[in-house]
């Protein structure tokens, strides 16, 4: 633990906040504690592409394949534990990554953005007009049981909340690392000046199939985790407007760190609960609005108001972290 | 000022503070108003058709209950005294459950009405139960809720027949009462989204049209995604397979999408159209609409509303408040909510559990007709509903419909214990259309 950084302590206290937060905030804001963490992982997977310089508008491809997997597991094969269902998610996951990044991976910019959507929508018409799926409607799920065992009412919430914050905060973590590692480095370096990250020797495809991978996995998670919370999954998951929320979430948070679209998908998510409040019939126009605003006033999300902050107070160390 | 009023007034406060703290159900008890939670799609391509007409009829009613002005017997004031305090949602949301947690636990609402669509409907059927709180939808139409989801509801009602009846009545129509139509049936064909209202719609009609006459083959069945609004490749499949009768559940801007390109191609003259959610379009396509195209209404509603007392004095304080004529989503929140008032005022007193308890298996009237919640154990509507053909009249500009035919709920819905899929296979087994 010697050589964790500012981030990954951040993560380890939050594990403590976010079971305190459980007990002490009312049970409805709990449950959009708990939705944001599965949808946080989708947005911290667009991300780390866009960190790359990719926008992926079919992010809901894997969040849909997570809820999926977890759904059909209990219907077709009676299964609802959740470790189980988890490593079905992601075995699914990686192999449609696999499959899809040796084409994605060749396409930047609009290019890589309008296939990511095109994949996206196939899997979207496909759960639309599958019957025995429910259709449009979808499919509900089961509670979650933990290797046998099956909590009901509010132990069951409660087990799969802590579950929810250790497997989040966990993947959260890995994604710092990764991002601080090699392959992180050199999706940056893609992003800058791609033709010269291949004249120093290394292959940007490779590492661009790597980091949609990596997305896709944890994803597919938080496909898993969102969906075991509400008990509910509808191909609506794998439409372009919920892939479309998510890069939303990031441009609104900033992709200064993998802590920022955690929080900003939960700030989004009471945002829109207040607005909804205030103007049920227009509380888009005030999503809008937030969205021009940060846009105009802080291009890098709200997580570059931290940094500024940071900045002011600690003007010596922030320097020598930029000089490392 | 004395040190005792200061005193007063801190405690005051303090018991304020308090109160908005740990219970803000305090609060509301001293008002005694019933917080009525009202979600329906306030935004997106169902909100114009669907979600902001039962929206304005839930404020309207509300209005008028609060007010005592509901023709009799609805003229007494509030849920048996008790004001009606709604609290609007949007149902357009990506978490559907985590919303109605919070309506619940939030803005802690005594009950709630609404839910247009049937995925909505079928997320929140099992959060209904759980959070225990009284929630009675009005217009989803799958058959799923109480014959697969909630077997044993005791908190979830639905006041309004599951789409079922629609396509059974439509098919009975054409066969029973269409006589121009029924005497060369031999093939239909249908046009229905690719989503489950269109392929549940579609199943149901096609099934019981073969139920009900022998020897007829399906020509053609599209499948064209929802909000696709281009429908040209579509109606010339349709044209090519010449079926006898062309099925149709769209609604909406979809619905009048394909009127205007079908009509113009001469698909309603050479087929007979069965439009099942139709009379939405009416006051908006007018002339458009070809003669002898027969309409549903999902219930008798709007255009195949009772004279009634009731049903006028809700046609014209919704003309008055809103500029247009109620469709049948209006219509079916109406329904919702006038049954809550019904059982409330059966019981005495504006609580939940007197709701709950006295709108179980209840029979009330409405500007639509009688609704009788009969089946699940009392929890789910059955309704009457009417079909009839298209005629525009060029003397007052209006579209209007001719040849109605009424059914009886017992005619077109399944009886308890039995699906609809089971129902329609038997051959409507116990069905009582006389």
């Amino acid at each position: 633990m010697k050589d964790f950084d500012k981030t990954e302590w951040a993560l380890v206290i939050a594990f403590p906040v976010l079971l305190a937060l459980m007990v002490l905030l009312p049970r409805w804001l709990v449950n959009y504690v708990q939705i944001s963490m599965g949808m946080g992982l989708v947005a911290l997977a667009v991300m780390i592409q866009m960190r790359a310089g990719l926008v992926s508008f079919g992010q809901g491809l894997y969040f849909c394949v997570g809820g999926y997997a977890a759904g059909m597991a209990d219907k077709f094969l009676g299964i609802s534990d959740i470790f189980l269902i988890l490593i079905l998610a992601v075995a699914a996951s990686l192999v449609l990554s696999g499959v899809l990044g040796l084409l994605l991976r060749r396409y930047r910019e609009i290019f890589f953005a309008m296939l990511t959507l095109a994949v996206s929508m196939i899997l979207f018409s496909l759960l639309s007009s599958s019957h025995g799926l429910g259709s449009t409607d979808g499919f509900n799920l089961p509670q979650a049981s933990y290797l046998g065992w099956t909590p009901t009412g509010e132990t069951g919430t409660a087990a799969l909340y802590v579950l929810t914050a250790l497997l989040t905060l966990t993947s959260a973590a890995l994604i710092h690392r990764f991002l601080r590692g090699p392959v992180g480095k050199i999706v940056e370096a893609i992003r800058e000046n791609e033709l010269r990250v291949e004249y120093l020797g290394t292959s940007a495809h490779a590492s661009v199939h790597a980091t949609y991978m990596i997305a896709a996995v944890i994803s597919s998670i938080g496909g898993v985790l969102w969906a075991m919370s509400l008990g509910h999954v509808t191909p609506e998951m794998a439409n372009w407007t919920t892939s479309g929320q998510f890069v939303f979430i990031v441009i609104l948070a900033g992709t200064g760190n993998v802590i920022a679209p955690l929080v900003g998908t939960f700030v989004l998510e009471v945002l829109r609960v207040y607005a909804v409040e205030v103007s049920p019939n227009t509380w888009q126009m005030i999503l809008g609005i937030v969205m021009l605003l940060t846009i105009v006033f802080l291009p890098k999300g709200l997580w570059s108001l931290l940094e500024r902050a940071s900045k002011r107070s600690l003007p010596h160390e922030h320097a020598q972290e930029q000089s490392q | 000022m004395t040190h005792s009023t200061l005193s007063r007034i801190s405690s005051h406060w303090l018991a304020a503070t308090l109160a908005l703290a740990v219970a803000p159900a305090a609060m509301a008890q001293e008002e005694k108003t019933f917080k009525l939670g009202v979600v329906s799609f306030l935004s997106g391509g169902a909100s114009g058709p669907f979600g902001v007409p039962s929206r304005n009829a839930a404020e309207l009613l509300a209005d008028a209950i609060n007010n005592g002005t509901v023709p009799a017997p609805y003229d007494s004031v509030g849920f048996a005294g008790t004001l009606i305090e709604p609290v609007f949602v949007d149902e357009a949301s990506k978490n559907v459950v985590a919303d109605y947690q919070r309506l619940v636990q939030k803005d802690e609402v005594d009950a709630i009405v609404g839910y247009n669509s049937s995925g909505s409907c079928v997320a929140i059927a099992p959060e209904v139960e759980k959070l225990e709180t009284l929630t009675v939808m009005t217009a989803c139409g799958t058959s799923q809720i109480f014959e697969e989801i909630v077997t044993e509801p005791h908190y979830l009602f639905r006041a309004a027949s599951h789409a079922t009846m629609d396509n059974v009545a439509a098919a009975r129509y054409v066969v029973e009462h269409t006589p121009a139509a029924v005497d060369k049936l031999g093939e239909i064909a249908g046009i229905n989204q690719n989503y489950s209202w269109g392929l549940d719609s579609w199943r149901d009609f096609s099934a019981s049209i073969q139920v009900l006459k022998n020897d007829v083959g399906i020509a053609n069945e599209q499948f064209p995604k929802i909000f696709a609004g281009q429908y040209g490749a579509e109606i010339s499949a349709l044209l090519t397979a010449r079926a006898d009768v062309v099925h149709s559940s769209f609604w909406g801007g979809d619905l009048e999408a394909l009127v205007i390109q079908g009509a113009g191609r001469g698909l309603f003259g050479r087929t007979q159209m069965v439009l099942t959610s139709s009379d939405t379009a009416i006051h908006r396509l007018g002339r458009q609409i070809p003669d002898g195209t027969i309409i549903g209404a999902r219930g008798s509603y709007n255009i195949y509303a009772p004279d009634s007392e009731l049903n006028s004095w809700f046609r014209q304080a919704y003309f008055d408040r809103y500029g247009v004529y109620p469709v049948h989503p209006a219509y079916q929140m109406v329904n919702a909510m006038l049954g809550m008032k019904a059982a409330a005022d059966k019981a005495g007193e504006g609580t939940e559990e007197a709701i709950i308890a006295n709108l179980k298996g209840l029979s009330f009237d409405t500007p639509g007709g009688i609704v009788d919640m009969a089946l699940a154990g009392g929890h789910q509507a059955i309704t009457g509903t009417s079909y009839g053909t298209y005629k525009f009249d060029k003397d007052t500009g209006l579209g209007t419909v001719e040849n109605i035919v009424s059914f009886k709920a017992e005619c077109i819905n399944p009886p308890a214990g039995l699906t609809s899929q089971e129902w329609i296979k038997t051959g409507f087994e116990g069905a009582d259309c006389d």
